[in-house]
């Protein structure tokens, strides 16, 4: 089954198209890496599937249908994170206003819903976290925090911007390894944009590689080859791989290295 | 025991001695309406980082309250229309300019310029811009009591009525939009339920000192408070507290009532600060 179908689309911002006529389809249960330079379109890509933005051409079918907001069937992570600093509401209550948060009316958190969160909290590994006062949370937990957030309420589509930015090494690797799991556990497709590739290579499907107004979407290897990420980086490239990993060179410097804003990250691409 | 029953007998005598006047009774129920709203709505005010907004919202409302005693009106009306007009305008030109500091403080200067300008022509009551300004509880009549009563429903109506989304909308707005929360009309609801509160506690401690009932108790209580019901509870509670505790010592001491309140408010924010802190 398709989940996710663009058909010859563009989708912009502003005056500018951040991808044009772009056409790929992505099946049921597959894990997509979503990778690309910034500015590359991969937030902009998932506010399109989200609903949130009609492509200007062409088409974008989530669910064989046009997309709408609100599809609970859609579990989002965004990039931008609004952080309240000063806020001791706890972890709980926090998550607790995405369920249903859309209704009106004052808030209410039903004994199954209580329940609900509570297993997914389990899942991700943060289950003293709904205790515990965001003002007291680490960048890592409350990232850990929201990555729950997204799977609550069983989700089939998982739209993950950037889940690994401001995770330490360790974190990062459960955020990928608990992902996978709920992925193939319950058949959910996922988009997980990275900037790092290596990290996810024993974990994806395929790779949906932007750039330039592109969209490439394939096998790692038919993907991340020189030729390819040269048209999509407009520059040369050259695709180096030992040892498992790849490393993807400009002018001899790893290319994603320095390109990206991470807080911190300290076991970057040492481990796989 | 002796010391026990004395002790009971001067808080009775107290309460008795600034019950047996009608205007003290008056300034408690009016003063514990307003403090309650101001205590509820300022909770998310706070948390959506608004409050400066309020605050402006206010001395937008000074500037109604003078143009509609110049034109013969009760000043609250003049007060309720300019903030709702106000707070509206607010949300719908945008959910960003509600942070735009240097925006909302041009408007607010202009707005008590204007004020100014509405009492210069408005010359036959020099006090009541001292009244605007920094409240005048002590002269509430049962008429003002049952007006506020009245905004005070309305208020709480609207603000439970979208409480949800606007929680959802203030902690996580990228999330919340794509769930389908509108977030400019969230945004503008919540901008229009402010000018009522801030209406009615500029009732009570006057546009300038509207922060004291409005931000400090529940900036405090969400210093201490770590679920959103218990926050919110402190938070009208604290408001409420502060309100009456003022009016008590406004009439033992014979300071203006905002005075005490505005003590009181600071007192009870650099507590939970020092609390919150250790």
């Amino acid at each position: 089954m398709t989940v996710i179908e663009l058909d010859h689309a563009t989708i912009g911002i502003g005056g500018r198209d951040v991808l044009a006529d772009a056409s790929f389809s992505i099946q049921a249960g597959e894990f997509i890496g979503v990778l690309g330079p910034n500015g590359a379109g991969k937030t902009t890509l998932m506010r399109a599937i989200l609903g949130l933005l009609a492509p200007r051409a062409g088409s974008v079918r989530v669910f064989g249908k046009t997309p709408e907001c609100g599809d609970p069937a859609i579990g989002y992570l965004p990039q931008v994170r609004t952080v309240l600093p000063d806020l001791r509401l706890c972890g709980l209550d926090f998550i607790a206003s995405s369920v249903r948060g859309e209704r009106w009316g004052p808030p209410r958190v039903s004994r199954a819903d209580r329940a609900m969160i509570d297993d997914t909290l389990a899942l991700v590994g943060a289950r003293e976290l709904a205790g515990r006062p965001l003002s007291a949370m680490s960048g890592g937990e409350r990232q850990r925090l929201l990555l729950a957030q997204a799977l609550i309420g069983e989700p089939k589509l998982l739209l993950l911007d950037e889940p690994l930015i401001s995770l330490d090494a360790r974190h990062q690797e459960v955020a990928i390894d608990v992902v996978r799991k709920a992925c193939r556990a319950r058949g959910i497709t996922v988009l997980f944009s990275a900037h790092e590739l290596n990290q996810l290579l024993g974990t994806l499907d395929r790779v949906l590689y932007l750039g330039n107004g592109q969209a490439v979407l394939g096998t790692v290897d038919e993907v991340i080859t020189a030729p390819v990420l040269s048209r999509l980086y407009g520059a040369d490239i050259e695709v180096v791989r030992t040892h498992g990993h790849i490393f993807v060179m400009s002018r001899g410097r790893e290319i994603e290295h320095g390109a990206h804003q991470h807080g911190h990250d300290h076991g970057h691409g040492h481990h796989h | 025991m002796a010391r026990i029953s004395t002790a009971t007998i001067t808080v009775t005598g107290i309460i008795t001695d600034m019950f047996q006047y009608e205007f003290m009774t008056n300034a408690f129920a009016a003063a514990g309406i307003a403090a309650v709203v101001s205590g509820l709505v300022g909770f998310f005010l706070v948390m959506r980082g608004q409050t400066f907004a309020g605050h402006a919202l206010s001395h937008i409302g000074f500037a109604g309250a003078t143009g509609a005693s110049l034109i013969g009106l009760a000043p609250l009306w003049g007060l309720v229309g300019f903030t709702l007009a106000a707070g509206i305008t607010m949300g719908a030109l945008s959910e960003r300019i509600s942070n735009r500091d240097v925006a909302i403080g041009i408007v607010l200067a202009l707005a008590l310029g204007f004020g100014l300008l509405f009492l210069h022509y408005y010359t036959s009551f020099a006090t009541q811009a001292t009244a605007l300004l920094f409240g005048n509880v002590l002269a509430v009549d049962h008429g003002m009591i049952g007006t506020l009563a009245a905004l005070a429903l309305v208020t709480l109506a609207g603000l439970a009525a979208i409480m949800r989304p606007l929680i959802f909308a203030s902690l996580q707005p990228e999330l919340a939009e794509a769930k389908g929360v509108p977030l400019r009309f969230v945004s503008t609801a919540f901008l229009a339920i402010v000018a009522l509160a801030v209406s009615e506690c500029a009732q009570i401690v006057g546009v300038l000192l509207v922060f004291t009932l409005m931000v400090g108790p529940p900036a405090a209580a969400q210093r201490i408070a770590g679920g959103l019901w218990s926050g919110l509870a402190l938070a009208a509670g604290l408001a409420l507290a502060e309100a009456w505790l003022g009016l008590t010592a406004a009439f033992y001491t014979d300071w203006p009532v905002s005075f005490c309140i505005a003590v009181l408010s600071a007192a009870g924010y650099f507590a939970a600060l020092a609390v919150s802190r250790r």
